[in-house]
C-alpha cells in the first residue's frame, strides 16, 4: 500500500478552475465576434487578433521581467481582457493604438495593482476609456457595417443609432424624425448598425449569456438588473415625453448596453459579492449610463457608468453583507 | 416542488455504490479498541481493569457529567490493557483493548428479533435508559441523545425532527436502516415523541432514496403523529440547522440551539438506538457502517461492534483496492481522513470512504478571483472569501464580527471555489483561536 494522504475536510471538489471559468466566457463571446466579422470584416480580425496578441504579451512580459512570476497567462485571463478591448474600439482602429490600448489595459488595468484578482477596475474598460480620452477622433469613427468586406483603416465610417439621436435632439429635432434616419428595431437587434466592434448585435450577446447562465459562469443578476434599470428609467422618460426622448428598447439596442451589462458589468472581479451588493451596483451602472446618454456629453455612458461603479464597490463589499442565517431571533 | 433550506448548498456527485447492498453482520474481531473518547463532551472514565472478564453489553467506562456517556462492552471476553491508540481524530487517545473470546451477551439483553410495540417507560424513565445506554447522536456528531431530550424548563418542543437525509455523497448506512429496521425505527421514535411528549414527528429524507420514502410512507400510516417527507437533494441538508428550516421553516438563532425554536433533531440511526435500548435492554454497543468507494470490489453495509478495527471492514468489502489514496471515516465532505488502518469504530463512524489515488490530493491552488461562488453556496449566508482572508491576517476581532462561530464546517466553499483554496482549513483555525478568545473572555 502507497502512504495515504491526509487532509482535512472537504475531501471531494467540483471541477470548476479559474481557467475553464475564463474559457467559457471566451466561448460565449464567439457569436458576437462571428457578427462582427460578417458585419465588419477584415477590419474585426485585425483588431481582434492584435489585441488579444498584444494584451498575452504584455502580460506575459511583465510578470517575467518586471514582477518576476511566473507568468500565468495560460489562465485566459489576459484572453477574455484582450478579446473585451478590441469588443469596445470600432474596427478601423489602427494597430499602434490597439496596442498602446492593451498596454494600459493590462499594465495599468491590472498588473500595476497586483494581477488577476486584486484590479478594482475592469482591465479593458480602463484600455477602451483611456484611448476614447486619449484619441477621441479615431475612437469615435465608426465604420459603416457593410456585410463582409477586405476594408480595415480604409472602411466607410458614418454615425451611430446613439450619435444621430444625441445630435438630433440636441439640433432640436423630434424623435419621430430622427427614427427614420436609424435602422429599425428589428436590424439593431441583429447587428446592423455602426458601433464599436462587439457591441452591435444583442441577439448574438444574449447568446452568450444564456451560455454563461447554463455553465453557471455567472448568475442572472447584474445582465438582468442592469439591463431592467435602463428600461425603466428610459421608459420614464419616454412616456414623460416621447418627442425628445428615444424608447428603452432603443436605448437596449443601441450602444454598449447588452455587451457591458452581460460582459462587462459581471468582471468577477470588480463587481460585488453578494446579491445585495449586486442590485445596488447594477441599477448604479444602469442610471448612470441613462444619465450620461440624456443629460451628458457624450452619447453613450456604458463605459463610463461600469467604471465608475467598479469604483464603489469595494464600498459595496464592505458594507452590503449577505443576510446570515439565523440573524432574525425567533426566541 | 420538493422542500428544501433556502440559501446556498452543494450538489457533489452521489456515488452511493453501496445503495442496493443489505446491511450484513461483520464477523467478530479478534480484538478491540474501545477509545473512552467517542462523543462530544467529558470522556468517560474505565470501570475495568487488566484481567477482567466482560460479556456483550456490560458497561466498561461509565459517563463523567451530563454531557458525557457510558461506553459498554462490544464483545465477550478478558480486558487486555487500557492504552493509547490512534483514533480516527489522528490523536492517540486511551482505549479499552478486549481480546474477543466467543459472543456471550450480558443475560439482561433481549436478543429475539420481534418488534416490540408497547412503550412501558415514563417519559422520564426513558430519557434515563437513555443516558445509561450510552447513545449518542449517531449521524457523526455523536452528541449524547438523552441531553438533547432533557429540555430545560420554560422551553416549548412542539416538534421532533427526524433527519434521515443523508446528505453526504457515498454513504447508505441511514438509508439502509431506514428500508430494513423502518418498524423498529418508528417505534424508536414513538419512544422519542414520548419523552419530549410531542405529537407530531418529521421524517426528512431527500429525493435520491425514493424506495425508502415509499416504503416509510406506507408504514406511518399505523403510526399516528409521524410524518415523512421527501426533500430535494442539496448538501448539507443533514445540518441540524439547514432541515430545521427545510422542514418547518424556522431560523434557530445564531449561536442557538434547535430548542430556541422549540424543535430537536435525531438521526434516524439513533431512534433504531433508542428502539433497542427501551424495547430490548440493548446498549449502544454496534451500529452500521458503510463501506464504500469507487474502486471498492463490494460495497457493503455492516452491523460492526464498535471497537473493531477499519481494516476488518475493509477486508469484508473485498480487500483495499491497489489504487487507494485517502480513507476517510465518514464521508467525503465532512468526514476525516484517517492514516491507519487500525483505527477503530467508534459510535460515531457511518461510514468508511475509500478514495483512489488520483482523486485522493487536492486541486491545483490559483488566485482568487472573487467569483463570489463561495458566498452563494454557503448555507449559512457567510463570506467564506473573506474569514478565510482574516484568518490568514491573524484578524480575530473581524473574523468574530464577520460570524466565523456560526460556521458549520460544512465545506461547501471549499468544494465549489475554482481557485482551489483551502478556505475552510483557515476558517476552522480561525474559529478555534476565535473560539478561544470568547471563552477567555468568560472568564
Amino acid at each position: 500500500m502507497n502512504k495515504l494522504f491526509i487532509s482535512p475536510s472537504p475531501h471531494v471538489y467540483e471541477d470548476t478552475t479559474v481557467k475553464r471559468l475564463m474559457f467559457d466566457v471566451v466561448i460565449a463571446m464567439l457569436p458576437a465576434l462571428a457578427f462582427s466579422i460578417y458585419f465588419f470584416g477584415m477590419g474585426a480580425i485585425i483588431v481582434t487578433l492584435t489585441a488579444v496578441v498584444s494584451c498575452l504579451a504584455f502580460e506575459w512580459l511583465i510578470q517575467k521581467f518586471i514582477l518576476k512570476q511566473q507568468p500565468t497567462i495560460s489562465d485566459g485571463s489576459a484572453l477574455v481582457t484582450g478579446i473585451l478591448l478590441a469588443f469596445n474600439v470600432p474596427t478601423n482602429l489602427p494597430i499602434g493604438i490597439i496596442i498602446i490600448g492593451s498596454l494600459v489595459a493590462i499594465g495599468v488595468g491590472k498588473m500595476s495593482f497586483g494581477g488577476l484578482g486584486n484590479n478594482p477596475f475592469n482591465p479593458a474598460l480602463v484600455g477602451r476609456v483611456f484611448l476614447l480620452i486619449s484619441f477621441p477622433v479615431q475612437m469615435t469613427s465608426w465604420p459603416v457595417p457593410t456585410g463582409f468586406s477586405n476594408s480595415y483603416t480604409d472602411a466607410v465610417t458614418g454615425a451611430t443609432p446613439l450619435g444621430i439621436m444625441k445630435e438630433g435632439i440636441g439640433a432640436g429635432k423630434a424623435v419621430s424624425e430622427l427614427m427614420a434616419e436609424i435602422p429599425s428595431h428589428m436590424e439593431l437587434f441583429y447587428g446592423h448598425m455602426g458601433g464599436s466592434m462587439g457591441e452591435i448585435a444583442a441577439v448574438a450577446l444574449l447568446i452568450g449569456f444564456a451560455y454563461l447562465l447554463i455553465r453557471k459562469v455567472i448568475t442572472w443578476h447584474i445582465p438582468v438588473i442592469v439591463i431592467g434599470t435602463i428600461a425603466i428609467f428610459t421608459g420614464i422618460l419616454w412616456m414623460v415625453n416621447p418627442e425628445s426622448n428615444a424608447d428603452p428598447m432603443f436605448h437596449l439596442l443601441t450602444g454598449g448596453v447588452m455587451l457591458g451589462a452581460i460582459f462587462m458589468a459581471t468582471d468577477y472581479v470588480t463587481s460585488p459579492m453578494s446579491v445585495k451588493g449586486m442590485w445596488i451596483y447594477g441599477i448604479g451602472i444602469g442610471v448612470i449610463t441613462v444619465l450620461i446618454r440624456v443629460f451628458g456629453a457624450y452619447p453613450e455612458g456604458v463605459s463610463f457608468a461600469i467604471l465608475i461603479m467598479n469604483a464603489f464597490v469595494p464600498l459595496i463589499n464592505a458594507y452590503i453583507k449577505p443576510k446570515r442565517f439565523g440573524e432574525v431571533q425567533n426566541g | 416542488m420538493l422542500k428544501t433550506f433556502p440559501k446556498g448548498g452543494v450538489h457533489p456527485e452521489e456515488g452511493k455504490y453501496s445503495a442496493n447492498s443489505p446491511i450484513e453482520t461483520l464477523p467478530l474481531p479478534k480484538t478491540v479498541y474501545i477509545p473512552i473518547a467517542q462523543h462530544i463532551g467529558a470522556p468517560s472514565k474505565p470501570m475495568v481493569a487488566k484481567g477482567d472478564k466482560v460479556k456483550v453489553g456490560d458497561k466498561i467506562a461509565e459517563s463523567l457529567g451530563f454531557v458525557s456517556a457510558n461506553i459498554h462492552s462490544s464483545v465477550s471476553g478478558t480486558v487486555a490493557k487500557i492504552e493509547d491508540i490512534l483514533d480516527s481524530t489522528g490523536y492517540k487517545r486511551p482505549c479499552i483493548v478486549i481480546d474477543v473470546e466467543g459472543d456471550d451477551w450480558n443475560e439482561n439483553i433481549d436478543r429475539s428479533a420481534d418488534l416490540k410495540k408497547e412503550i412501558g417507560l415514563s417519559d422520564k424513565e426513558i430519557i434515563q435508559r437513555i443516558n445509561e445506554s450510552g447513545i449518542v447522536g449517531l449521524g457523526g456528531a455523536t452528541f449524547p441523545s438523552h441531553v438533547k431530550l432533557s429540555v430545560p424548563d420554560g422551553k416549548k418542543i412542539d416538534v421532533l425532527i427526524i433527519n434521515g437525509v443523508e446528505c453526504e455523497p457515498y454513504l447508505t448506512s441511514d438509508h439502509r436502516l431506514m428500508l430494513e429496521k423502518a418498524e423498529e425505527m418508528l417505534v424508536g421514535i414513538q419512544i422519542l415523541m414520548k419523552a419530549l411528549g410531542v405529537n407530531l414527528a418529521m421524517i426528512g429524507i431527500e429525493n435520491n432514496k425514493p424506495d425508502a420514502i415509499n416504503h416509510l410512507k406506507e408504514l406511518v400510516q399505523n403510526y399516528p403523529g409521524i410524518e415523512v417527507h421527501p426533500l430535494k437533494v442539496q448538501y448539507p441538508q443533514g445540518g441540524e440547522k439547514q432541515l430545521i428550516k427545510a422542514l418547518i421553516n424556522r431560523e434557530v438563532p445564531s449561536g442557538g440551539l434547535p430548542l430556541n425554536v422549540g424543535a430537536v433533531v435525531h438521526n434516524v440511526g439513533t431512534a433504531y438506538a433508542v428502539y433497542e435500548a427501551i424495547q430490548k435492554n440493548k446498549p449502544l454497543f454496534e451500529r452500521v457502517v458503510t463501506v464504500t468507494g469507487k474502486s471498492v470490489k463490494k460495497p457493503s453495509n455492516f452491523i460492526v461492534r464498535v471497537g473493531t478495527p477499519v481494516s476488518n471492514l475493509i477486508e469484508a468489502a473485498g480487500g483495499l483496492p491497489e489504487d487507494t489514496g485517502k480513507i476517510i471515516n465518514g464521508g467525503p465532505m465532512m468526514g476525516k481522513a484517517i492514516n491507519s488502518l487500525e483505527v477503530p469504530v467508534v459510535k460515531g463512524t457511518s461510514g468508511i470512504l475509500i478514495m483512489p489515488e488520483d482523486i485522493s490530493s487536492r486541486k491545483k491552488q490559483s488566485t482568487c478571483i472573487r467569483c463570489a461562488k463561495c458566498v452563494s453556496v454557503c448555507p449559512q449566508g457567510l463570506e467564506p472569501y473573506l474569514l478565510a482572508k482574516l484568518a490568514k491576517l491573524e484578524k480575530f476581532d473581524k473574523l468574530e464580527a464577520g460570524g466565523v462561530m456560526d460556521c458549520i464546517e460544512c465545506g461547501s466553499c471549499a468544494y465549489t471555489c475554482p481557485a482551489g483554496l483551502p478556505l475552510l482549513d483557515y476558517i476552522r483555525l480561525g474559529k478555534a483561536r476565535v473560539s478561544k478568545i470568547i471563552r477567555s473572555r468568560k472568564q
